[in-house]
């Protein structure tokens, strides 16, 4: 069971992501870090807007998440978020500009603000 | 005649140019309702994951959570009902509508006090004409709702919902909100279910408090959930996971709305242009009749002169 590799699955709430094979994920959980490998436990956690690193051999696949879970079971791992998005698709010059342009304390601005640094700092991340 | 001939081509040609724009409408309808079909697709995996990762929480864990509980003495509800922003598709609004109001019926006979929630134009437009007050209402997605919009209502309600939670009986690390909405102890939804393209029915279902409900894309029979851990713990797992279940909940209400709201666009739009393409027909017929009978009466008028020209000179010699 520990030899055949993890079935990722990154699911945003409008689309699939991306999904694919993969030997290890490492998300950031609002515990903390955690890291996957093939035969892992069954876990159902909470993410933090930190990038999650995805990496089959290696490759190396990073995303930005809005939140959302992380749920691995029988070497399937789903990443479950609003919003998601992988590094190679995101605009970082544009990511920036939505971390400067977006002010105001309202939930929308916070949401959006912190959205926006979750993708800054995943193409950081890639980059 | 040559009046009313002139009438009838210029009938005629004003037939012909509705029918080349409710054609057109016929297939603006036409090929959005795929792309919304592929939307409502692409949001399955999603529902799905988050559906399995909800009843996954409440079989292995006995926490009570304030959106799953019912609250006692229930007197207040909201219901929110996805309209249309358009017209021109037949009788979808209305439909949608006659629904919702059968529902606030319902609701006021078991003694509920009803606060409604509205999406699309035309909801709007028909409950402000009638005076009612509405809590909250959206307009401008309902062709194209993205996952943002749906979370705006689930977030206005899931709000009004926790507002009316008794504080004692809760059991949870959410806070209740301060909010200008007025609590209340059940949340409904009035939609259009997209059943294929030709049948689309209003609908309503209750969306708080919630039952887990396993649809069609639930993991197979049988098959056994894994026994998960919870990080950080399962009443947190829980307090985001519940809110996001009720916005994937409501997506998916509004994308089902969407498409049927384009077939039924498409629908009426195909009988307008059927209707067209009877009233030319049968203008056509008329014209011509009426252009035949004016050539008889002249060749009658010149067959005529002609006898009486003829009987003249006869007379004469």
């Amino acid at each position: 069971m520990a030899d055949s590799p993890l079935q990722v699955e990154l699911v945003a709430a409008e689309r699939m992501v991306w999904s694919g094979e993969a030997t290890f994920v490492l998300a950031r959980t609002t515990d903390g870090e955690i890291g996957i490998l093939p035969g892992h436990a069954p876990v159902l956690s909470v993410l933090s807007h930190s990038p999650v690193l995805i990496r089959d051999g290696s490759q190396t696949l990073v995303a930005a998440v809005d939140g959302g879970f992380l749920s691995v079971a029988d070497n399937r791992v789903a990443i479950l978020s609003e919003r998601a998005a992988l590094a190679d698709d995101i605009d970082a010059s544009q990511a920036q500009q939505d971390v400067e342009r977006s002010e105001g304390d309202d939930d929308e601005a916070v949401r959006a603000r912190r959205w926006a640094e979750a993708r800054v700092s995943a193409a950081e991340r890639a980059g | 005649m040559a009046a009313s001939l002139r009438e009838l081509r210029g009938r005629i040609r004003s037939t012909q140019a509705t029918k080349k724009i409710t054609r057109a409408m016929e297939l603006i309808a036409a090929s959005r309702i795929i792309k919304a079909q592929q939307r409502a697709q692409a949001s399955l995996p999603y529902a799905r994951e988050l559906t399995r990762a909800v009843s996954a929480v409440a079989t292995f864990s006995n926490v009570d959570h304030p959106l799953t509980t019912e609250h006692e003495n229930a007197d207040r509800a909201a219901v929110i009902v996805v309209t249309s922003d358009r017209g021109l598709a037949g009788a979808y609004s209305s439909s949608v509508l006659r629904q919702a109001e059968r529902l606030v019926e319902k609701l006021r006979l078991e003694s509920k006090e009803v606060n409604l929630y509205v999406t699309g134009r035309k909801g709007v437009g028909y409950y402000t004409f009638r005076r009612r007050d509405l809590a909250r209402s959206w307009t401008g997605f309902s062709d194209g709702p993205d996952y943002a919009d749906a979370r705006e209502v689930a977030d206005a309600v899931i709000e009004a919902f926790l507002a009316g939670v008794d504080v004692d009986e809760a059991d949870t690390t959410l806070e209740p909100p301060d909010t200008e909405l007025s609590p209340v102890d059940e949340v409904h939804i009035v939609f259009t279910r997209f059943r294929s393209m030709l049948v689309q029915e209003p609908a309503d279902i209750r969306l708080l408090p919630l039952e887990v409900v396993e649809d069609e894309d639930s993991p197979d029979e049988g098959e056994l959930l894994p026994l998960y851990e919870f990080e950080p713990s399962a009443a947190e797992v829980l307090d985001a996971l519940l809110p996001r279940y009720v916005s994937s909940r409501i997506y998916a209400c509004m994308l089902q709305a969407a498409a049927s709201e384009l077939a039924a666009r498409q629908r009426a739009m195909k009988s307008a242009t059927d209707n067209a393409e009877d009233l030319i027909q049968q203008y056509t017929r008329i014209a011509n009749q009426a252009r035949q009978a004016g050539i008889t009466q002249e060749i009658s008028e010149i067959v005529g002169g002609a006898n009486a020209l003829a009987d003249a000179t006869a007379g004469s010699e």
